[in-house]
């Protein structure tokens, strides 16, 4: 539905995307997960027809991004990073207007958005502006549905966004993906990956990996250990001031630490905490996470 | 412990909307303190009056030992704040950045001189230190603009999602900086969506429609709403919401 061969695009000196190649099955809910400046929105807004690369190529829904645009633009939706409605219309007036500019009706489309919209159109009277930013979400995404597009992409729809919302707007993907609608969406909160089918980790404008969230976790090759004591702050220390535990960061209530000598035994580290003077010592061998994934592989790469 | 930010039955309205419902709560000296939320809580307008940047309907409230009814001048010397959205001057370089806000919270020339000389080598930036803040990668940004907000040793430092976006490895050594300000005795009051990070926190509140819901250390919380992380308590709670936007 989607692809990609070694799109490249600069901005004068800096470089936003380094040769990127990735192709996005029909049906699929792809990820983009990286922070800020990894090149995420340059890629949306290449795909969207938007901005040129300086090389490479790419098509969307079997169409290219630079001889085809007028027929990209028609068949795909994009919800920019950036609210970009129209802050002086009304809620129905912004859907109105998106509606007619594709060349359709709310009517002939409406069951798609119906779920969605429904929870704003208490408010379909009220200016754009004047939204909650949940509601602004919903809204942007309703006015990026109505003309029934194949492909979606959402740049980064969630940032900024309270963590029961997310898991709100995530069920709302899930159901228009049940509708044959292809999804590339990007976001810098790592928890939201294993919610895609599969995803691409992005930095410094290249893809680190690309894969289901579940073969990332699998090629992890480290052991990872998820360790607590009495205090943490120090433990934190600790861990660092010895080579053999140094690779470590802090994850919510434990420390995660990344041991790349397989050999290396639980009890050695127990020892070497005792001898510290911490207490209460808990260290258990984990699963990786997505985001201890990134860390891993992120490292690896000389950028 | 000395508290450094008492709060008592304080209330916004606006018209007939209570934004903040009779909140009370008490911060330590030295204390991290996570103040959680789902959009639209109210949780930026209790910050707003703890900030003297807005009169509370009722209730009352000290920051820094200053009235934030009668006092808000005091009280706004005597924070510091950083947010993600807005923090450094992107067309002034490094040191005029410091400078200026250094200038703004009272600093003579000289202790901004000699500081100034500090920080940059304290973050390892000398190179950057004539570059504009425009130029600068994220990271770099979001450690210049915590220590501009601690610069002229605040009491108490107000942080509104300062890691929105950050790549993972650079959030983490952002909280070391918190944890290193905290240990110097700044106070640390930080509004965050990263359940993770409620973890860091000594103690965290949940604002659910105007009205803190839960307030507790990490640990407790987990243990009485018999959740596993800090996300399960958040999505416990903010579900009871029953306002509509």
């Amino acid at each position: 539905m989607v692809k990609c061969i070694d799109l490249h695009k600069s901005y004068g000196q800096t470089i936003a995307l380094q040769g990127v190649s990735f192709e996005v099955n029909a049906g699929e809910i792809f990820g983009i997960i990286g922070p800020d400046g990894a090149g995420k929105t340059t890629l949306f807004r290449i795909l969207t027809t938007l901005i040129l690369a300086n090389q490479g190529s790419a098509t969307v829904n079997g169409f290219d991004v630079v001889k085809e645009y007028r027929e990209i633009r028609k068949c795909v939706g994009y919800m920019p990073g950036r609210f970009s409605l129209y802050q002086d219309l009304t809620v129905e007036e912004n859907l109105e207007f998106f509606a007619t500019v594709f060349n359709t009706t709310v009517e002939e489309n409406y069951e798609l958005i119906k779920d969605i919209y429904q929870q704003i159109e208490p408010f379909k009277k009220r200016r754009a502006g004047k939204l909650s930013g949940g509601m602004k979400q919903k809204l942007a995404l309703s006015c990026a549905l109505i003309h029934k597009p194949t492909v979606l992409f959402l740049d980064e729809p969630t940032t900024g966004v309270d963590p029961v919302s997310r898991k709100e707007f995530w069920g709302m993907l899930k159901k228009l993906k049940a509708q044959g609608i292809t999804i590339l969406v990007s976001t810098p909160y790592m928890d939201e990956a294993s919610l895609c089918d599969r995803i691409a980790l992005i930095q410094k404008g290249k893809f680190l990996s690309i894969d289901t969230p579940q073969n990332i976790v699998n090629q992890y090759k480290n052991q990872l250990w998820a360790v607590r004591s009495m205090n943490m702050s120090k433990l934190l220390n600790d861990l660092r001031s010895n080579k053999s535990f140094e690779n470590c960061f802090a994850f919510g209530d434990s420390h995660h630490v990344s041991i790349e000598n397989k050999k290396l035994e639980i009890k050695t580290l127990e020892e070497y905490l005792l001898k510290c003077g911490h207490t209460d010592i808990e260290i258990t061998e984990i699963q990786p996470t997505i985001e201890d994934c990134f860390m891993e592989i992120s490292k690896d790469t000389t950028l | 412990m000395e508290n450094v930010i008492t709060a008592t039955n304080l209330t916004k309205q606006f018209g007939h909307f209570t934004a903040v419902d009779q909140i009370s709560f008490e911060v330590e000296r030295g204390e991290i303190f996570g103040f959680l939320g789902a959009n639209g809580a109210g949780k930026t307008t209790a910050m707003r009056m703890l900030c003297g940047l807005s009169k509370p309907t009722s209730g009352i409230g000290t920051v820094a030992g200053f009235d934030i009814h009668t006092q808000t001048e005091k009280v706004k010397k005597n924070i510091g704040y950083m947010s993600q959205k807005f923090s450094l001057y992107d067309d002034l370089k490094v040191w005029e950045n410091i400078e200026l806000f250094g200038g703004i919270y009272g600093m003579n020339d000289q202790d901004i001189k000699i500081k100034t000389d500090k920080l940059m080598y304290e973050l390892n930036f000398e190179k950057e230190r004539n570059m504009l803040v425009a130029s600068l990668p994220l990271g770099f940004k979001q450690k210049l603009a915590f220590s501009v907000a601690i610069f002229h040793q605040p009491q108490v430092v107000f942080l509104d999602e300062p890691t929105g976006g950050v790549d993972p490895v650079t959030r983490r050594m952002f909280w070391e900086m918190i944890y290193k300000a905290a240990e110097n005795g700044i106070t640390v009051f930080v509004t965050t969506h990263y359940m993770d990070e409620a973890e860091y926190c000594n103690r965290v509140s949940i604002m659910v429609d105007g009205r803190i819901e839960a307030l507790d250390s990490p640990k407790n919380l987990k243990a009485n709403y018999s959740a596993k992380n800090m996300d399960e308590v958040f999505q416990k709670l903010a579900r009871k919401s029953q306002r509509i936007e």
